[in-house]
């Protein structure tokens, strides 16, 4: 009989714990915005940065135990601006004592020495920060903070002297669309991981406006189809396969099932991107939410057949589609439209939410008002 | 046989998910489950209590197994655990942790 049994790192034990945690019913993640506070105005921000009421360090402090209690492993610290907390280093000490692994994501100009010092000293497994650009023009024009870029790198360069694993975010959107080189680059000289993201979402109180800051699709399609960003890109871009009865029965992504997301004010959703009030942990205890929410039990009730569109999309197995962006589009069963069209640059292959809308269009309206003159 | 003392490193984030223990190192974020078994020896490991006791009061009052074997793959296990810095072990107790949250478990 063997008595300890060991299975080391990698992607393949990460995917059969995760689908453990599934199986039964485990927040594993937990994304936490512990303020929405913040020392930057970026343009595309979708969050409201005044302080309406956020917990205090004892309230934090009870929800990390009530995290732990319910098996949540990976922790996000978040925000706004975490550091914009005086008590930050004190929740994170806490949270570290609770065994959690923590993951920070910071626009990092508030990082020195003495900080990086101190999440080296902590074991923080992650701090990823967002850039925009490699050039400070771009940069702070975005952030809407002077000096920002150069405090952000100045702040990576002292995480990494302590060895700390660094990720750098890059947003992509109209104004910094031809800069993705530039910050690949940066990376690299950093040496740190580099991710890019296109996604810009309407802010929280469903103002859509900001939604003209995206990348234009023609643009879409060149980031799609660059090796450098996406690797092998004829496997990228391929034509999706016939789904299966198994991608059918699927959920569309770990929202509610494995991931649950914790605003300042204590308000539970199901992702930082899914905004269902689900909960408030000031009220209720964090395991009642997750097991007992009405709404939360509807999302987990969805699957991939039930999707009213996308059910039928010849994309529906290799969509990005985000049901917390389809929630703010009208019905959480419904397209996004925006990865509607990801998936169109990525392919060429038209989703069927497009082709709908595109027969539609050509119907024109049913009933013509015709104005009389006299 | 000197004892031998077992206490879990500072640099690791673990929970307990469906009776086994996930590990993750910060030093590397090498990702590791434990069986069990395994994770009853993990969850013992408070620095002050010796190898052969944690394997006798808890591994072979919990499984079916006889001690010697059981301390025999306990320190094979504990010897892997501790090369990757995962658990510290020393043939004296560890000094006494400040006060902490517990671990969930």
């Amino acid at each position: 009989m063997s008595l300890g049994q060991m299975s080391e790192g990698q992607v393949g034990l990460m995917q059969e714990m995760s689908q453990r945690a599934l199986d039964l019913g485990v927040p594993m993640s937990v994304h936490f915005d512990i303020t929405y506070r913040c020392n930057e105005r970026c343009v595309h921000c979708y969050l409201d940065h005044d302080d309406h009421g956020e917990m205090t360090t004892a309230e934090i402090k009870r929800v990390l135990d009530e995290l732990a209690d319910a098996g949540t492993l990976f922790l996000t610290f978040s925000g706004g601006e975490v550091l914009m907390r005086r008590d930050f280093f004190e929740l994170l000490e806490y949270a570290r004592q609770l065994m959690f692994a923590v993951r920070i994501k910071t626009n990092a100009v508030m990082i020195g020495k003495a900080e990086a010092r101190r999440m080296l000293e902590l074991g923080i497994d992650q701090v990823q920060v967002s850039i925009y650009s490699h050039r400070r023009e771009v940069h702070d024009a975005i952030t809407k903070l002077s000096g920002s870029l150069r405090r952000s790198v100045e702040a990576i360069r002292s995480l990494r002297a302590q060895g700390l694993r660094v990720t750098i975010a890059n947003v992509l959107m109209a104004a910094n669309m031809r800069d993705h080189a530039g910050v690949q680059a940066l990376a690299r000289e950093l040496g740190v991981q580099y991710t890019l993201d296109p996604t810009i979402t309407p802010k929280m109180d469903g103002d859509t406006s900001i939604l003209n800051l995206r990348i234009p699709g023609v643009e879409l399609s060149g980031v799609f189809h660059n090796e450098n960003l996406v690797g092998n890109v004829e496997e990228f871009c391929a034509p999706p396969p016939a789904p299966g009865e198994d991608v059918m029965e699927g959920y569309p992504c770990s929202a509610g099932h494995t991931l649950a997301y914790i605003s300042p004010y204590g308000d539970v959703f199901p992702c930082v991107q899914f905004p269902l009030p689900s909960g408030n942990v000031r009220r209720q205890k964090f395991l009642d939410i997750w097991n007992h929410s009405a709404e939360l039990n509807e999302v987990r009730s969805i699957r991939a057949k039930d999707l009213t569109v996308c059910s039928s999309c010849s994309h529906v197995g290799t969509c990005t589609r985000c049901p917390g962006l389809a929630y703010m589009e009208g019905s959480m069963r419904g397209p996004s439209t925006a990865d509607c069209e990801k998936s169109f640059h990525r392919t060429g292959i038209r989703s069927a939410n497009t082709l709908r809308r595109e027969q539609s269009a050509s119907f024109g309206p049913l009933i013509h008002i015709q104005p009389l003159r006299p | 046989m000197s004892a031998k003392y077992i206490a879990k490193s500072a640099g690791i984030a673990s929970r307990l998910l469906g009776g086994e223990m996930m590990i993750m190192s910060a030093v590397d974020s090498t990702f590791f489950t434990l069986n069990p078994v395994a994770t009853v020896i993990w969850q013992a490991a408070d620095g002050r209590t010796p190898l052969a006791e944690i394997v006798s009061q808890r591994v072979c009052a919990e499984f079916e197994i006889d001690f010697d074997t059981a301390h025999r793959d306990a320190e094979d296990f504990v010897e892997e655990l501790s090369s990757h810095g995962i658990l510290l072990v020393s043939e004296r107790p560890f000094p006494e942790p400040s006060a902490s949250p517990t671990e969930a478990a």
